[in-house]
């Protein structure tokens, strides 16, 4: 079915354009001389000026594991956050914690955890999916690097830029 | 003016002229008659025929442009590249083209004053004016007449088109 | 090369032909040189405005690191870049352009991809030719070649530019630079007519086809839009017809004005690339060198209109107060360049005139820019110029 469209009905000075050119050189120009005079300020200049301390608290940066108040690696090698990384970037190679050990209750430790930061989309369906609180997607965001192994953050690297986050669910310290 | 570079002006002129014919590919063909032009070009700035110089660009440049893209939508490229010379034809054209080479060499022999050497010219305004001048004053009747008929020659195209559509 | 100057200039003085023939090359190269360092930074321009239109800053980072030189010529060279902020990004341009890929695609016409880019920038450039940027300097003509039929001239060579395009297009092979090629050059040859109809008027009133006549005659009767205030002597209380010839001088002003952004394929009239939607255009296929030369084929162009519309309508060289240079002594040297200054500022501000428009106006439809160029310019600058024939006829 055919729609029929009302025509606004133009003046003289609309039908011949140039008044509205005129207009919008004001509107362009007003901002280029705004922007002059330094009224503007919209831009952040990033390296120098940073928006760290705007971040909020959900902000998703790169995931990094986190240690508990006593120095334990909270990752209890459960493997989930492997099974649901939706690019696969997790790798993990569950060790096991000799029973005299003073976590030996938890039996299970990462021998390595390697996340590779060019694959992870950031998604946080790891920090979602870990039963022990154990993964946090922090608020790193500027990652670079000069070659590909460099952004293969292995369990090191990620605990270091995890640290330590207390305050959190402690349940292998009741059942001590 | 020096004929050294007459000569290569000329020589730029017929070669891509016989360029023109002699080319498969309508679209290199197009491009010669358009570098053939610039050669004539040249030739009538150096006899200070600046005016008919420039426009000789000007027209033809546009009017092969249009003749070019006329190539590549209406023709098929291919089958004019794949198209076979007949013998015969081939034969034929050269006589005839030698035929009437011959006549223009018989006619320049026995015409003298081919043969003499013509001081430049020296005219007291540009061509450009003197162009004018003559259009719009002696030949005014019937350059007015000739505008006329190719309006006519355009309104009837327009008609024309307009028809087949409805 | 002798030679060539004889063959272009039949009735010289054969001692005269080194003279002519040293100058004409120092133009050349001189005007050259100011032309792509004019290009460059035009680029540079055009990134540095948009972005400040649009409330942003532009490139401001890669400046001159004068302190990468650490001691030469035992000077401790301070590192100028945050002063110089963004002054280096042409540079930088260039070098990521020449370090690209060049990629030529299998299926492309070899010879006619290679000879397209060449075509459009050499047009731009070769229209440079006559138009006088300059008065005199030490009694030489600030015009590379002073001919009759200035005008003519410039819009031969631009009609040669549209090859380039099409070429370009069509040996591209393929289907996007085809249609964007066909886009351009109905556009082009389009708007060519306009462009050439509108400037006929000028040359009625002046009476001569050459633009230094055209431009000796605004030193002497004020610039062709603003004819009262520059004038070398203002006769206010002119006639009635001295009034009246303003307005189809205004009226070619901005039909030529429109028909330049057509020309050279700016907003609101870039059809021919379109750069977000219409996949490129004509140089779709074209990488790294290649399609830089189109690039900068384009902002030459720009530069080659400008200077085209300042000659004609905006008084060329001419500012008043500033006398002309030209007489053999260190004042009319000093005026002589000052001269070509006022020239090429005169070609900045328009420059900076495109780049505001460009994020002024929509792009127009192809239908309306057709109709746009078909059915008004091309009617109101015919009408133009029987009524600039009439006014000089009939109004004394
Ligand atoms: S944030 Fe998403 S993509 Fe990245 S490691 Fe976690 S689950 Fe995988
Ligand atoms: S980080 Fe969490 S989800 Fe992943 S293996 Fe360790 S405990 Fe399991």
């Amino acid at each position: 079915m055919a729609y029929k469209v009302s025509r606004p009905n133009l003046t003289f000075a609309e039908k011949i354009y140039l008044p509205s050119v005129l207009a919008g050189l004001r509107i362009t120009l007003g901002h280029l001389w705004r922007m002059l005079r330094g009224k503007t300020h919209v831009v952040m200049q990033y390296p120098e000026e940073k928006w760290d301390s705007h971040l909020p608290e959900y902000y998703r940066g790169a995931p990094t594991l986190v240690r508990d108040e006593h120095g334990r690696t909270r990752c209890v090698s459960c493997q989930l956050c492997e099974f649901i990384c939706p690019p696969r970037a997790i790798r993990i190679k569950p060790g096991e914690i000799p029973a005299g050990d003073k976590f030996g209750k938890v039996e299970k430790y990462p021998a390595e955890f390697d996340i590779d930061m060019l694959r992870c989309i950031y998604c946080g369906l790891c920090q979602e999916v870990c039963p022990e609180q154990a993964i946090f997607l922090q608020k790193q965001y500027a990652l670079t690097g000069t070659a590909r192994t460099q952004l293969m953050h292995n369990k090191e690297k990620l605990l270091e830029m995890g640290g330590i986050k207390t305050g959190l669910v402690n349940k292998w310290n009741e059942k001590k | 003016m020096s004929p050294t570079l007459f000569w290569i002006f000329a020589a730029i002129t017929l070669g891509f002229g016989a360029a023109t014919l002699i080319n498969r590919n309508p679209v290199a063909s197009a491009l010669s008659l358009a570098v053939s032009f610039l050669g004539l070009a040249a030739l009538f700035t150096s006899l200070s025929a600046t005016f008919i110089g420039i426009v000789q660009v000007l027209v033809y440049a546009g009017a092969v442009m249009v003749l070019f893209l006329f190539i590549i939508m209406l023709l098929d490229l291919k089958a004019e590249q794949r198209r076979q010379v007949r013998l015969s034809a081939l034969i034929g054209g050269v006589v005839i083209a030698g035929l009437f080479a011959s006549q223009v060499v018989l006619v320049l022999r026995h015409f003298p004053k081919g043969n003499h050497e013509f001081p430049p010219l020296s005219l007291p305004h540009p061509d450009a004016v003197n162009i004018g001048l003559t259009l719009f004053g002696h030949y005014n009747l019937p350059f007015q007449v000739i505008g006329v008929l190719i309006l006519v020659a355009s309104i009837g195209v327009v008609v024309l088109s307009k028809r087949e559509l409805n | 090369m002798n030679a060539i100057l004889q063959f272009l200039h039949p009735l010289i003085d054969p001692a005269s032909i080194p003279f002519l023939l040293w100058t004409t090359l120092a133009k050349s190269i001189g005007l050259l040189c100011i032309v792509l360092v004019m290009v460059s930074y035009t680029v540079y321009a055009e990134r540095r405005v948009s972005s400040l239109i649009q409330d942003r800053l532009g490139p401001n980072r890669t400046g001159f690191p004068l302190s990468l030189f650490g001691n030469l010529f035992g000077i401790k060279w301070r590192d100028w870049s945050p002063i110089l902020g963004g002054l280096g990004q042409p540079i930088a341009d260039a070098v990521k352009l020449l370090l690209k890929e060049e990629f030529t695609p299998a299926f492309v016409k070899k010879f006619y991809f290679w000879i397209a880019p060449g075509l459009g920038i050499g047009a731009a450039i070769v229209s440079l030719a006559v138009i006088p940027f300059g008065s005199k300097i030490w009694g030489v003509d600030m015009v590379i070649a002073n001919i009759d039929i200035g005008p003519l001239f410039v819009f031969a060579i631009s009609s040669l530019g549209v090859y380039g395009i099409v070429l370009a297009g069509w040996s591209s092979n393929s289907k996007y630079p085809f249609l964007g090629a066909v886009r351009s050059t109905s556009q082009l040859i389009s708007y060519e007519l306009s462009l050439g109809l509108s400037v006929v008027p000028l040359f009625m009133i002046v009476g001569k086809l050459n633009l230094v006549d055209l431009v000796s005659y605004q030193v002497q009767n004020g610039w062709m839009i603003l004819p009262g205030i520059t004038a070398a002597k203002p006769h206010l209380p002119g006639t009635l017809g001295s009034y009246l010839i303003i307005v189809p001088i205004l009226i070619s002003f901005i039909v030529f004005t429109i028909a330049m952004f057509a020309e050279t394929n700016r907003l609101p009239f870039d059809l021919p690339e379109g750069e977000t939607e219409l996949v490129g255009g004509y140089h779709t296929e074209y990488s790294s060198l290649k399609f830089a030369l189109f690039f900068l084929g384009e902002y030459t162009a720009m530069i080659t209109g400008s200077s085209f519309i300042v000659t004609l309508f905006l008084g060329a060289w001419h500012f008043p107060g500033i006398p002309e240079g030209g007489a053999p002594s260190l004042a009319g040297l000093l005026l002589g360049f000052v001269n070509i200054g006022v020239f090429f500022v005169k070609v900045i501000a328009f420059l900076l005139f495109f780049i505001a428009i460009r994020w002024t106006l929509p792009r127009f439809r192809y239908d309306q820019l057709m109709k746009l160029g078909w059915i008004y310019f091309f009617e109101i600058a015919l009408v133009n110029i029987f009524l600039t024939a009439l006014i000089l006829a009939f109004v004394p």
